[in-house]
């Protein structure tokens, strides 16, 4: 028989189906049984909590906070750092530029300098080989008129000899010399 | 009456044979040291909470992961209740409300997965949380205050007529406070898991079982909510209950 199996576990608070009578709730029977288990099992658990979960989510939170501020603190440090490395920039940026300015300027005048000196090295060496040039010229024009003259009484000569006339030599100098100097 | 029901198509009630404590091992009496279901989901929801908040904390890390999200969460939640209701001096009472308010958290939840067992669905259990809370208040509010912990039960801002009737009330209403602190949760949890039970019995009936598996899968949405706001009910009132312990003149 089916009811036999239950027939151990029948008692005020089952029946022979192995269904409740009444509520389980308020047999007697039973009762003593679920509070001793409930006070281990609150008493484990109270244990577990306090002993080892709890401080160990108190550390974490502490940590995550001190973390936090410590990295919103070092987040402000490097903030002010890059501030000053950028003021720090910028000086280093116009220092340079006006050391730049200052040296191109120095390189100008140098040059300025270098090129007057040179300018009137120059001008002065022209001036001289202007002079010499003069110089020969004159000596050049000078023996080319005497060359005319030269040559004028030469051949005055001759065609004097050769339409027959006697050769006065102090005659035709002075007229040549006449001409040419007239002519030149 | 079960031959009657077996002749009416199998259509059977038993809607609170899921609460009865069964032995694990053999058929005996039930004495207080026995094995039971009770011991059995008693000790899942104790290794539950444990596995929540002991392994899943083990990391310890700076930005946790899921289980320890949830471990911190309930943490803080709790945390942040016991100083809202308590204040400050309450903070030193938080690992004996914690333990409370995880016991009853997954205890109802555990309870909610098919063929488990409600602990906390018995009147001895909640009675055992609600007199052991209500007694620990009390004490601690005479030790802590002396004889002018019962100033809380005297009403000095009302007319001095009333004050007698007043008293009288107070008194009435501090006694029966543990008796609705622990039928609360019991009645919840076990009138939702009855409910459920009923649901099931009719779904054997094939013309309206789609109707009992839609209420089924109702009152259990219903009972989720349940579980977790009777969890909170019950410590929040234990915080007030120590909050007068400890600040008895407000």
């Amino acid at each position: 028989m089916a009811t036999d199996t239950h027939e151990a576990t029948a008692g005020a608070c089952v029946d022979g189906g192995g269904s409740a009578i009444g509520m389980p709730q308020l047999c007697a029977d039973w009762i003593p049984n679920q509070i001793f288990w409930l006070v281990i099992a609150l008493v484990a658990l109270f244990y577990i909590l306090s002993r080892v979960a709890l401080p160990r989510i108190a550390s974490v939170l502490a940590e995550r906070s001190g973390t936090i501020t410590n990295d919103l603190g070092a987040a402000e440090e490097l903030k002010e750092r890059a501030t000053e490395a950028e003021a720090a920039y910028d000086k280093a940026l116009a220092d340079a530029r006006a050391q730049a300015n200052e040296i191109v300027a120095k390189a100008k005048a140098d040059i300025q300098a270098e090129l007057d000196v040179e300018l009137s090295k120059a001008d002065a060496e022209i001036a001289a080989k202007t002079a010499e040039s003069e110089k020969a010229i004159g000596e050049i024009r000078d023996n080319a008129l005497q060359s005319v003259a030269d040559v004028a009484k030469d051949t005055a000569g001759e065609i004097v000899t050769a339409l027959g006339g006697t050769v006065d030599q102090d005659a035709i100098n002075a007229a040549v010399s006449a001409r040419v100097g007239g002519g030149s | 009456m079960a031959g009657e029901a077996s002749e009416e198509g199998g259509l059977v009630f038993h809607p609170l044979d899921q609460f009865i404590v069964k032995p694990l091992f053999g058929d005996g009496a039930i004495s207080f040291y026995t094995l039971t279901n009770v011991t059995l989901w008693l000790a899942i929801a104790v290794l539950a909470a444990a596995l929540v908040f002991v392994w899943g904390t083990s990391g310890r890390k700076i930005v946790p992961g899921r289980l320890q999200s949830v471990a911190e969460s309930i943490y803080g939640f709790v945390y942040k209740m016991v100083e809202d209701v308590c204040g400050k001096d309450g903070i030193k009472y938080f690992p004996y409300i914690m333990t409370l308010f995880l016991f009853i958290l997954f205890a109802n939840y555990l309870a909610l997965l098919p063929m488990s067992y409600s602990p906390t669905s018995m009147i001895a259990i909640t009675a055992v949380l609600g007199f052991g809370v209500f007694i620990v208040v009390t004490v601690l509010g005479f030790v802590l205050n002396g004889p002018s912990f019962l100033g809380m039960f005297w009403m000095k801002d009302a007319p001095a007529v009333l004050r007698p009737i007043i008293a009288v009330i107070e008194v009435i209403s501090y006694f029966v406070r543990p008796v609705s602190h622990s039928i609360r949760l019991a009645g919840n949890v076990m009138a939702g898991h009855a409910v459920i039970k009923v649901f099931a019995g009719f779904a054997a009936l094939t013309l309206v079982s789609p109707v009992a598996i839609l209420g089924i899968t109702a009152i259990y949405g219903l009972e989720v909510l349940v579980a977790g706001i009777q969890a909170y009910v019950f410590t929040i009132l234990t915080c007030v209950y120590l909050k007068d312990a400890l600040h008895p003149h407000h």
